[in-house]
């Protein structure tokens, strides 16, 4: 990874923005006036911003601030776990299909083909629908749907790296298929990675908030941006603010990962998908 | 031409092969049987009930049964429309959804091109940046946001356009709008990326070079081969507009195949979910071999010599 990335505007202005916005759903709920799953009985219900309430409250009296930021907190985790969980899928499959070659890559690749050709986020939903609404699986069911990204540019970038000086060095010096893979492969995939695993974060967190609308993602009374989202939706035309607060904080974090992964692209020089 | 099709066929059929045993066993696999959440039956009444469904055969004999039903479009009967078939259900909502998705679609290409080709053309001008931060912005917006934003905004704001349900072409506008978007953003971007390497193409030179009218290179020159990608696109487009549809019907009220979808789900209606999911899986599948085979008329580089 280049050094001074960070330094350029492209790269800097939506990395700040998410810091706030992690910082936010961190510290948030300990700012906010009552807890976020606390009914305040002195206000009213569905109230409007107020000094009292920031963000208002939603129709069972909950500050809406609070479950801003509690929501934020879930859906953040879902982004940076399910992306884990599909990086290490990724990782592997590619690397893997990209050193070995041959056969095992022609098969590894043409079942990466055919689950690509498949509507995953039907798989997602009817996992949920069968086997419950527990919080671990949505992350990783996400995970286990989005890796196949990850895989196809990790094994074109490991084809690349095959080729180059360095790893034949490796080889005549000895070194086993898994040692160069661990030791020389792994490590020069970063910028490809990074760029990819931040491109999938927002796609992680549009599939949880998408399971959340349906009602089949986060249960009450937990809550996420999606599922805040929801509730807003439903009461659009009497309490706008509960659409605009947690679907604004969910637009502009998706904006900025996705700036922040073009960015990155183009700041580490990675070819595109 | 011929043996590239019969390749591309030989990987649909396996494709959906998988997509059908994996979604059965998935089902399968779940604990719970489709009858516990009511109330709890008298066992003679259960067994009854698993012996209409022929859920007291082991896997392997179901699923052989309902493999041989899909042969003759039989998905089985719904489990909480009483008296419906899942096949006829879908029936019902189909031409609603493919006259929604086929708008959308539409909408989706014509401004997706027209954007992308405005950014390319004015590469890096205020204009470019300002189009593209909109097209990010597109992306980054689920359709659940922008359709109640519409609704909004065109319907109890402004009073132009009907807030739901499905009478007449004026209530297709704004759930298209909001199933478009996100589709209309993609292609955007890749019009622009992949317009922007052809103008910097030796044969656009030449063109240039020619004297020929700015109008005529872009359009005749430029344009037909910068689209190839955004064509390769038309696929995953197409499993994006099935997943936004299921949002954009709930939220609008359409009686399309995604509101029973999501019903099912809710209603743990295994087999309509099931067959929902094949539906669509069924349809990607087969516009994604479409696409291949349009991809391989349209761009002689792919065709084998």
């Amino acid at each position: 990874m280049k050094a001074g990335a960070f330094g350029q505007p492209a790269v800097a202005v939506p990395a700040m923005v998410l810091l706030l916005i992690v910082l936010l759903a961190a510290i948030g709920p300990w700012l906010a006036p009552q807890p976020f799953d606390a009914i305040d009985f002195d206000a009213d219900w569905a109230a409007a911003p107020s000094l009292a309430h920031p963000f208002g409250t939603d129709d069972l009296g909950r500050d809406l601030f609070a479950r801003v930021c509690v929501g934020g907190r879930l859906s953040l985790a879902v982004g940076l776990v399910s992306t884990l969980v599909s990086l290490a899928i990724g990782v592997l499959w590619g690397a893997v299909a990209g050193w070995f070659g041959g056969r095992i890559d022609a098969l590894l690749m043409r079942l990466v083909d055919v689950l690509y050709a498949l509507p995953f986020m039907f798989f997602v939903i009817l996992l949920m629908v069968l086997f419950g609404r527990h919080w671990l699986l949505i992350f990783v069911a996400i995970g286990a749907v989005s890796w196949l990204d990850m895989a196809r540019i990790v094994r074109g970038q490991t084809l690349a790296l095959r080729r180059q000086p360095f790893i034949d060095a490796a080889i005549v010096s000895g070194l086993g298929s898994t040692a160069i893979l661990v030791r020389h492969v792994l490590p020069n995939l970063g910028g490809v990675v990074i760029v990819c695993a931040t491109l999938t974060i927002p796609q992680a967190i549009l599939v949880e908030s998408f399971l959340s609308f349906l009602g089949l993602g986060i249960q009450e009374p937990a809550t996420s941006w999606g599922a805040l989202v929801n509730d807003g939706a439903r009461a659009i035309d009497a309490t706008p603010w509960g659409l605009i607060f947690p679907a604004g904080f969910l637009a502009t974090t998706l904006l900025a990962f996705n700036r922040l992964g073009d960015a990155l692209r183009a700041a580490l020089d990675v070819p595109g998908r | 031409m011929l043996s590239r099709a019969a390749t591309r066929l030989l990987t649909a059929v396996p494709t959906l092969f998988v997509l059908v045993g994996l979604s059965f066993f998935l089902m399968h696999a779940a604990p719970g049987g489709p009858f516990d959440s009511e109330r709890s039956l008298a066992p003679e009444v259960e067994a009854r009930l698993n012996a209409q469904f022929h859920l007291d055969e082991p896997a392997w004999r179901q699923f052989g049964r309902y493999l041989g039903g899909l042969l003759h479009g039989d998905l089985g009967p719904s489990l909480q429309y009483e008296g419906r078939s899942v096949a006829g259900l879908i029936g019902d909502g189909a031409p609603v959804s493919a006259a929604l998705g086929a708008v959308a679609l539409l909408l989706a290409l014509t401004g997706g091109v027209a954007l992308g080709a405005i950014a390319a053309l004015r590469r890096d001008s205020a204009l470019d940046r300002g189009l593209m931060l909109l097209a990010l912005l597109g992306l980054s917006l689920p359709s659940y946001v922008v359709a109640p934003l519409l609704i909004l905004v065109f319907a109890l704001a402004l009073d132009w356009l009907p807030a739901g349900g499905w009478d007449g072409p004026a209530s297709v506008l704004l759930p298209a709008v909001a199933l478009a978007l996100p589709q209309l953003a993609a292609i955007a971007r890749l019009t622009r990326g992949a317009l922007g390497e052809v103008l910097a193409a030796p044969w656009i030179r030449a063109a240039r070079a020619k004297g020929l009218p700015e109008r005529l290179i872009v359009f005749r020159h430029a344009l037909r081969p910068a689209l190839l990608p955004v064509l390769s696109w038309l696929g995953p487009a197409a499993a994006g507009l099935m997943t936004g549809s299921v949002v954009v019907e709930q939220v609008f009220g359409i009686p399309g195949i995604g509101r029973y979808f999501v019903q099912g789900a809710l209603n743990r209606d295994y087999t309509l979910v099931l067959g929902v999911v094949l539906f669509y899986g069924a349809l990607v599948v087969t516009f994604n071999f479409l696409v291949d085979l349009a991809y391989g008329l349209l761009d002689p580089r792919t065709r084998p010599t």
